[in-house]
């Protein structure tokens, strides 16, 4: 039996569902499903510009399983440009990182849902509150 | 609708905080708006698994907006999160239900 897949942490998942090719003949018939740990993983990489041992402490998994990550992003990606495909995000094996906040004024931590608009501490209403992402 | 729950020991004011959400003994509901105050018992306290799940679900039918405890499990955090229910952990031993509200306030 294989060793289970450790889930990947992801800060935020992408904010589209998916990319299409336009200016072709036909309508693109195929997809490529991109996985979210894969489109974080060229993210960290290629956009936040962070080396792969930071990136893949950030995502809780390995330098070399990073690698391997990002290697198949890259390479759905290409595949997607060359074939014309269309890219659709997926859920893969990640875990999201809840939006967790810290007050400094009274150490309580918090979530706050997207139903508030409010960015203060639920306890003392403190503004002085700051995200525990990194 | 403003309602908060606050993970209790016992169902008086002056009972402690209990840090547990799943295994709460308790837990206190206060409407920021009325002030009113109730305590529900926690039905699942001694359930075998699921105790997160099955509070968590008490929460959605509380109708509650806020939830204030000392940690809460992987699938209450999901689920929680799912229905947009603000979790707050404090870290605070030997806090009364009562300091808390007072707190809120």
């Amino acid at each position: 039996m294989p060793r289970r897949r450790r889930l990947r942490k992801v800060v935020a998942p992408p904010r589209f569902r998916g990319y299409k090719p336009y200016g072709i003949n036909n309508e693109p018939k195929e997809f490529i499903e991109l996985l979210y740990e894969e489109y974080e993983a060229i993210k960290l990489a290629d956009y936040d510009l962070m080396n792969h041992q930071k990136a893949s402490e950030l995502m809780g998994v390995s330098r070399p399983t990073f690698a391997r990550i990002y290697e198949s992003a890259r390479r759905k990606i290409a595949m997607a440009l060359v074939e014309t495909k269309e890219i659709k995000t997926v859920y893969g094996n990640a875990w999201m990182d809840k939006n967790w906040f810290v007050c400094n004024d009274c150490h309580a931590k918090f979530t706050i849902p997207k139903t508030i608009d409010e960015h203060a501490c639920p306890m003392c209403s403190s503004g002085k509150i700051e995200s525990l992402n990194t | 609708m403003s309602k908060t729950v606050i993970t209790s020991s016992n169902n008086t004011l002056s009972s402690k905080f209990d840090k547990r959400f799943g295994r709460a003994e308790w837990f206190c509901v206060y409407n920021e708006i009325t002030e009113e105050i109730t305590f529900h018992k926690n039905e699942y306290l001694d359930a075998k698994n699921g105790a997160g799940t099955k509070a968590a679900e008490k929460m959605v039918e509380l109708n509650v907006k806020k939830v204030i405890s000392g940690d809460f499990g992987p699938k209450a955090k999901d689920l929680l999160d799912k229905f947009n229910i603000q979790m707050v952990i404090i870290q605070d031993d030997n806090t009364t239900v009562e300091e808390i509200i007072e707190r809120l306030k």
